[in-house]
């Protein structure tokens, strides 16, 4: 049976966190609740499941490849032009460092917002449930269940002091 | 430090939104005048283009003069962004809520800025496509027989710039996801679908949220050593070239780097300044956070004052006779001996006996004539690097000279004040100049607590 989307909409954390409480309690898989906040609030105040990711990979991953481009960049181009000056190599590593290491930098720092924005699932194209009272200091509890139980879910959420809850029409 | 009232979601909302929900009567015209004097100093860049370099006061041996001046200025300013926004992240400082966002974005506008600068000051900007690709697939313009110099440290600027700049405007614009959402939520028709697309489907669950912070935290670690990089590279600029003996120095890379956090800390103050007066934002950008900001500033101008009398004494201290000849020059020879006084005066003495007193530092006035009082002397303080070295550039004093720059460069100069200006109003009405999100927190995390007798407000603070 397709899994339905349902969100309640609570005004403060403590009955957001009793709602995911009677979720966990009604056996309601962590993975089929969500908690939609306007700000960030302290890992554990909902009793949400811990989010794990792979962020940190990413920076290292581009700075490897911005090191490797920065060398191939600055040594190609010298290699390129190569007119003796002052009697000095024509493959001198001083020049080559600065560009090298903003080569590295820069690649480093693109991965690590690609990471952020692929690590957060974005873009979501098609956005589920949501209600534009999340973003007025409302906190949304989204619960995916089955179709048999939208119901039972409402009623929940009510009793855990949704002031209201909302269905797709 | 927790002064103010507690605030509510939608009360943040409607406050910070102000700048672009609602359009105040004043935007047009200050965006027109500024326009205007953008316009005026496009036309002077233009007749520069045109006529060539004759009608500036740039002749030899003086070929650096007011752009190089201002270009390093203006990536002086754009330091305080990533500066401010990095360091507070990082060390967790609650003030830094209200300042990160203008601060960043007034690091993107500066560094545009001064990116026009050096191209402006080639006089031929089409032919800086060559800085660029110098890549063996592309072919260069050896006219004449001139090949470029592809070891030379005028191409790391570009580099290092283009690094700072390109990060600057990625750490905004992750940062602005959240904020995006806010707008989508609050507007309608074609804004409300632009906004839509920058939230690229935003929902605020616990792990767009955990990631968001991540990144706060992170992308400060990764851009701080390119903040470092970049004016240190600049300053390079003028302390690999061996012939010019007041500018080869080790010092200037800490020189530069410390002056430009002066300069740029007290430009965001300033901008905080304006921001909570034209706006109304009394509740977010409060006398704490401007006291705190002057606080930072006695010991970050100290740093800087060090530096600076430290680079005086090494020059003396070599005894070359150029070198003294550009000492003589900037402290004997009026009106250079004038010029470097008010720049000593305005830099330091005048604002650091301002921010020694916390009714100065929580007097709006008295802090935003410090604050431009600073920026005028690090102007100051460039071109009393520049102008003089290059004006005793040679051992032989035949071919000692000076500048006396042109109506034309005054012209383009002022202009990149007015575009930063007209910039900074502009974004202001696109994107909230305080994070939304950030202000949001920090009333999540508020508190009281009582110790003895006495309740005091306190915040909770996550590792």
């Amino acid at each position: 049976m397709a899994k339905l989307p349902i969100l309640g909409l609570f005004e403060t954390a403590d009955n957001a966190a009793d709602a995911g409480d009677a979720l966990k309690a009604a056996g309601v898989a962590s993975t089929d609740y969500d908690f939609l906040t306007d700000a960030p609030y302290p890992e554990g105040a909902f009793g949400e499941r811990h989010e794990s990711h792979r962020l940190y990979i990413f920076p290292f991953v581009g700075a490897l490849i911005g090191l490797t481009v920065g060398i191939m960049l600055t040594s190609m181009t010298q290699m390129a032009y190569p007119l003796v000056q002052g009697g000095k190599p024509i493959l001198s590593l001083p020049p080559m460092a600065v560009v090298t290491y903003e080569s590295t930098m820069l690649t480093a720092i693109a991965f690590t917002i690609i990471g952020i924005i692929f690590e957060s699932r974005l873009p979501a194209f098609k956005q589920g449930l949501y209600d534009t009272r999340i973003t007025e200091g409302y906190i949304g509890v989204l619960v995916n269940v089955d179709e048999d139980q939208l119901t039972q879910t409402q009623t929940l959420l009510t009793q855990a002091g949704a002031i209201d809850v909302v269905r797709k029409s | 430090m927790q002064e103010g009232t507690p605030l509510q979601s939608r009360q943040v909302n409607r406050e910070l939104l102000v700048s672009i929900l609602n359009s105040p009567k004043w935007f047009w015209m200050v965006i027109s005048v500024l326009g205007l004097i953008v316009l005026i100093a496009m036309s002077a860049a233009g007749v520069l283009i045109n006529q060539g370099f004759g009608v500036t006061g740039l002749n030899r041996p003086v070929m650096w003069g007011f752009f190089i001046t201002n270009f390093v200025f203006w990536i002086g300013i754009s330091h305080a962004g990533v500066m401010l926004s990095a360091i507070l992240r990082l060390s967790k400082a609650e003030w830094r809520r209200p300042a990160t966002r203008a601060a960043e974005i007034l690091t993107v506008f500066s560094l545009l800025t001064a990116m026009l600068m050096p191209l402006i000051h080639t006089g031929r900007p089409w032919r800086t496509v060559y800085w660029i690709y110098t890549l063996p697939f592309v072919p260069y313009d050896y006219a004449r027989g001139i090949w470029p110099n592809v070891r030379t440290p005028l191409v790391w600027d570009p580099s290092a710039v283009y690094t700072y700049l390109t990060s600057s405007i990625l750490f905004v614009l992750v940062a602005l996801i959240p904020d995006f959402a806010v707008l989508r939520d609050r507007t309608t028709g074609l804004s409300h679908r632009i906004y839509g697309m920058l939230a690229m489907g935003w929902q605020g669950n616990p792990r767009q949220w955990k990631l968001q912070i991540i990144a706060g935290v992170l992308l400060s670690a990764l851009i701080l050593p390119v903040f470092v990089s970049v004016h240190s590279i600049v300053s390079w600029d003028f302390g690999m070239a061996v012939s010019v003996k007041s500018w080869h120095s080790t010092i200037f890379a800490p020189y530069f780097v410390v002056g430009a956090v002066h300069s740029g800390v007290s430009a965001v103050a300033l901008v905080l300044i304006v921001l909570r007066y034209i706006y109304g934002w009394q509740n977010y950008i409060r006398h704490e956070h401007i006291d705190a900001l002057g606080r930072l500033l006695v010991v970050v101008a100290t740093g800087w004052f060090y530096f600076f009398v430290m680079e005086v004494v090494f020059g003396f201290y070599g005894r070359e006779a150029d070198e003294i000849a550009v000492r003589n020059l900037q402290f004997m020879v009026s009106p250079w001996n004038i010029w470097m006084i008010i720049f000593v005066g305005i830099t330091y003495f005048l604002p650091v006996s301002i921010w020694l007193s916390r009714s100065c530092r929580r007097n709006l006035w008295i802090m935003s004539v410090a604050c431009i009082s600073v920026n005028i002397g690090m102007w100051l303080e460039r071109f009393l690097i520049i102008v003089p070295g290059l004006a005793r550039k040679q051992l032989l004093t035949f071919d000692w000279y000076t500048y006396r720059p042109s109506l034309v460069e005054w012209l383009i100069v002022i202009g990149t004040f007015a575009m930063v200006s007209m910039l900074m109003v502009t974004i202001a009405k696109v994107v909230p100049l305080i994070p939304l999100y950030d202000i949001k927190e920090g009333e999540i995390l508020r508190t009281e607590i009582k110790i003895g007798r006495v309740t005091v407000p306190a915040t909770f603070r996550e590792d």
